[in-house]
């Protein structure tokens, strides 16, 4: 299994990580080798095998549809790295 | 000598009802030790004086006849739970200086029952490593060494801080967590005992997530005994997990010394890897003749799906990882490095923050799950983990009570010793353990002796879902048999 630089440049964007052109080729080596490491999987017959979904089966349960938190814009903007007034600040986005 | 450190919780419980020592007296002890256990880089926050309060408020509770659970128990806590107030980095730079103004439900349950917080221990990046070396504070050192050497190990991971700690008696007990081995090869590794509970036993809700479909949260202790304690006290509904159970807890401490006369203990033939060192395999079969010798019957099983464990886990794991950690933008909290529009912020944020294996594992994900991958990748895991689980359920159905496996393959090696590994090597090390997280069973590790080295090892118990009744009195018998609990020389 190779994996080649587009590949690579590819992915890193859809996972929004930059990466700088040495760190490539490096990268590129170990991809492959995880994804050689995972095909063992492909000489097994899955057919008709039902992918899971809940390792334990659980009930999902209902509740009251009804307001049980929030109204706290203090807390949910302690940790921001930017804020004005009860918002967080990120680069401009709309021309 | 002995003193205060050297109590089990349920020895100091005793000694506390008894009035011979309070929960201030213990708690200033574990403040003392943390402090000068410091060069084993456990901790990478201490909180003495939150502990000095919550253990007044022990000591008054004592007074009453009001203890908890964990009354007055010196408590450690993974960096990966969230604390009011107190910092919280999953020992990973993009979180900063992130203070939670909440606290997960785990240590909330605990913090009710009594225990006594003094600090965050070390785990690796977001729990992504065998070793803890990829913690952006820096590894844990591994107390025990091998004899004659000043060499550090490691002491396993991810939990790595919590087994350093419990296993140099810097805390009484830790919390930890488990994805693929993460409570249970760092206790292997220091002697300690660790168990993952069943999934869905302990509420996922304030801990921060890798893998959600395969984390669970379960303590590392001094003995079997205390380990029971404590999930007792860590285990319970939250209706803010949808995935926590609504089943009651049973009394696990009740479960240590019970018999396991008439008990089935299966042997999966698929464990006896390749290249298992000798001592492994010689612990292993000591481990069986002492189940056999307290009355369980041993059997030969066969889990056939076994190789492809560990596999099918770098697709699902990575997967969940990359989409749970798709929330560290540089937004909401955590740190920020700026670029020229929202993207490239996002691109430098995360480049900045994450540490090489956490970037590998979220680019594996991205990859597996990205169109055209996803049904070869992705789907076709997630059908091999149906079939994982099938095979423990036919040994379970034909009668298995538990199933014995070494916990790991080898004794805990040299910190930067495996620097040169691929990271395809160092997965190896989850490779007994990740099967139970791919089937939501709960395991336990319990020391079974020393390698020819002087370091300790281990032996896994797996028992069938919410059955960790059975594991705690299985547990206990290979403990025993091992000539209890052990711990390290002191030379830190």
């Amino acid at each position: 299994m190779s994996v080649d630089e587009t590949t690579v440049r590819r992915v890193a964007r859809l996972a929004r990580i930059a990466v700088a052109d040495h760190e490539v080729p490096k990268l590129a080596t170990e991809l492959a080798a995880i994804l050689a490491f995972v095909e063992e999987l492909s000489e097994l017959n899955v057919e008709g095998v039902p992918p899971m979904t809940s390792v334990i089966p659980t009930a999902l349960t209902l509740r009251e549809d009804v307001v049980n938190d929030g109204e706290d814009a203090e807390k949910v903007l302690a940790n921001a790295p930017a804020r004005e007034a009860d918002f967080f600040v990120v680069p401009k986005v709309v021309e | 000598m002995s003193g205060p450190l050297d109590l089990t919780f349920a020895e100091a419980r005793k000694a506390m009802k008894a009035g011979e020592i309070s929960p201030s007296e213990l708690t200033r002890a574990y403040v003392e030790a943390a402090e000068q256990g410091r060069g084993l880089n456990a901790y990478v926050l201490e909180t003495p004086e939150i502990a000095l309060v919550r253990a007044k408020a022990s000591d008054d509770r004592m007074v009453k006849g009001e203890a908890g659970a964990l009354e007055g128990l010196p408590l450690g806590v993974k960096d990966l739970f969230c604390t009011t107030g107190v910092r919280t980095t999953a020992c990973s730079k993009i979180l900063g200086d992130f203070t939670p103004p909440y606290e997960s439900h785990v240590t909330d349950l605990m913090r009710r029952a009594g225990a006594v917080m003094l600090g965050k221990l070390n785990n690796d990046e977001f729990a992504m490593g065998s070793a803890n070396e990829t913690s952006c504070f820096g590894p844990p050192v591994n107390p025990w060494r091998r004899s004659g050497s000043d060499a550090k190990m490691v002491a396993g991971g991810s939990s790595g801080g919590s087994a350093a700690a419990v296993a140099a008696k810097l805390c009484l007990g830790a919390t930890a967590t488990d994805t693929g081995g993460s409570i249970r090869q760092p206790a292997a590794f220091t002697g300690t005992v660790g168990i993952k509970p069943t999934y869905g036993r302990c509420s996922r809700w304030g801990i921060v997530a890798f893998a959600s479909s395969l984390d669970q949260a379960g303590p590392i202790a001094r003995d079997v005994r205390d380990a029971a304690i404590m999930l007792g006290a860590m285990a319970g509904h939250d209706p803010r997990d949808s995935t926590s159970v609504d089943r009651a807890v049973p009394d696990y401490e009740a479960a240590v010394g019970r018999s396991v006369k008439g008990l089935r203990i299966g042997l999966p033939r698929e464990y006896r890897v390749d290249g298992m060192p000798a001592e492994i395999d010689a612990l292993w079969t000591r481990g069986a003749e002492a189940l056999k010798a307290a009355g369980a019957e041993i059997v030969d099983i066969s889990l056939p799906h076994t190789k492809y464990a560990l596999p099918a886990y770098y697709i699902v794991a990575p997967a969940e990882a990359s989409s749970n950690l798709a929330r560290y933008d540089g937004v909401r909290y955590g740190a920020r490095v700026p670029g020229r529009d929202i993207t490239e912020m996002y691109e430098n944020t995360r480049a900045a923050g994450f540490g090489p294996e956490v970037r590998r594992r979220i680019m594996i994900g991205a990859y597996v799950l990205s169109a055209g991958y996803y049904d070869a990748y992705y789907v076709r895991a997630q059908q091999v983990r149906t079939l994982i689980k099938r095979d423990f359920e036919t040994v379970f159905a034909d009668g298995v009570d538990a199933i014995l496996t070494p916990a790991t393959p080898s004794a805990a090696f040299g910190i930067g010793e495996k620097a040169d590994a691929s990271p395809v090597e160092m997965y190896l090390n989850d490779v007994f353990t990740v099967t139970v997280n791919m089937a939501g069973l709960p395991g336990i590790a319990v020391p079974a002796g020393l390698s020819s080295e002087g370091l300790p090892l281990a032996l896994q118990l797996v028992g069938r879902p919410f059955d960790e009744e059975t594991l705690f009195a299985a547990g206990s018998v290979i403990e025993q048999a091992a000539g209890g609990p052990i711990s390290p020389e002191r030379w830190w």
